[in-house]
């Protein structure tokens, strides 16, 4: 596979939120504002891309009885970097986020990147196949904030869109809405390739 | 703050499920649904593991990370006090009581991944809870988790899958029912909100 198709199927072809269903707690958590998807999608990119490098980098000398734990201790440092500089720099929506950046250790996407493919390959191609993973997850944060935000606050990124009259739908602002969004984007997309397939 | 244990142990399984509106356990929570009596076995894991990492955490945290100030290490050492309990609790159950391990040991790796257990650990920290408050929210947690996914193991085992659109089938479906599930439990936020 050259890189871009690395690059391709594991952003869109394989994408880990809709074919793959991993990642779905912060997917929904974060997905109330638009810039905080935003700015954890790129803290995962961040951490997918250096963890998967590092990983690969290291493939040949970790033995196969303690690579879960050497897995998860690389990509804990880079995500402890990834809460670091957002509270440094960032300290109001490092407080939205709360937990979920912490979270993304947890998050299925990343050890799941690392077992299926940086520990098979070279350090580049798992990089961009991170990334790929990373823009893939990041896309699919963005769809369900723009629907939440601009439904339930009438805003995008904070700037307001919507019209005076506008309502607020407050069930896009609770927890459900993001269930049935991802449910039915899911829907979709499945509906789509079930057309391609055939 | 402020808040009593047995307030904040109600509230964890109802007011603020951990899985209905905080997402936590979600990977785990969409595969393992598909039986019921896999869902009880995980629930009740997920349960037991949870109130003592709570305790754990909260012991490590306030008597290690914070008198030697490197609290930015709080990811890093949560996640290695879950995987060594949990590996701790399989070897002595797998010793002690085989019987046991034979229904839920195939369940314990699964449950160093599950974002509820750390999920947990941070949120206990960012809210200063107290140590039996932190063992209150952990063991509340847990029942809350295993309530959601018996009652969508339940859901599942009951629903016919023909009738689903085909590209509805398995994850979707399983997210609309949880999303109804949610709204019927914010029917509960009147009682207590934890912050």
């Amino acid at each position: 596979m050259t890189k871009k198709e690395i690059f391709v199927v594991s952003a869109f072809k394989d994408n880990s939120v809709w074919r793959q269903i991993l990642g779905i707690c912060s997917t929904l958590a974060v997905t109330n504002l638009m810039l905080n998807s935003l700015i954890m999608g790129l803290g995962v990119i961040f951490a997918l891309a250096l963890s998967t490098f590092t990983i690969s980098l290291i493939r040949e000398y970790t033995p196969r009885s303690v690579r879960m734990m050497a897995q998860t201790l690389i990509i804990g440092a880079y995500v402890i970097i990834v809460d670091i500089l957002l509270k440094a720099w960032l300290p109001d929506v490092s407080k939205q986020l709360g937990p979920y950046v912490g979270l993304i250790i947890t998050n299925c996407i990343l050890m799941g990147r690392a077992e299926a493919f940086a520990a098979q390959n070279k350090p580049l191609d798992s990089m961009i196949d991170g990334i790929g993973a990373g823009v893939g997850y990041t896309l699919v944060l963005l769809v369900i904030s723009f629907i939440r935000e601009l439904l339930g606050f009438g805003t995008l990124f904070g700037v307001r869109v919507m019209g005076e009259g506008w309502i607020n739908w407050s069930i896009m602002v609770m927890a459900p809405s993001a269930f049935f969004i991802l449910a039915l984007m899911i829907w979709a997309i499945n509906t789509y390739y079930y057309k391609e397939a055939k | 703050m402020g808040i009593t244990p047995f307030v904040l142990f109600w509230a964890a399984i109802f007011t603020s499920n951990i899985l209905l509106t905080n997402f936590l356990g979600m990977c785990s929570y969409l595969s393992v649904s598909k039986e019921v009596e896999s869902s009880a076995g995980l629930g009740i894991a997920v349960t037991f593991v949870l109130t003592v990492t709570a305790g754990l955490n909260w012991m490590v945290n306030e008597y290690i990370l914070v008198p030697l100030k490197i609290e930015y290490l709080q990811f890093i050492v949560f996640i290695i006090v879950i995987a060594a309990f949990v590996q701790l609790l399989e070897l002595i159950i797998e010793r002690y009581v085989p019987a046991l391990y034979y229904s839920l040991g195939i369940f314990l790796p699964l449950i160093t991944v599950n974002c509820a257990i750390f999920g947990v650990s941070l949120f206990l920290v960012i809210r200063n809870y107290g140590f039996l408050q932190s063992i209150a929210f952990g063991a509340g947690s847990g029942l809350g988790w295993l309530l959601a996914i018996l009652m969508l193991a339940g859901i599942r085992h009951r629903l016919k899958e023909k009738l689903v659109p085909a590209g509805l089938r398995g994850a979707s479906i399983s997210l609309i029912i949880t999303g109804i599930m949610a709204l019927a439990f914010i029917g509960f936020s009147g009682i207590q909100a934890v912050q």
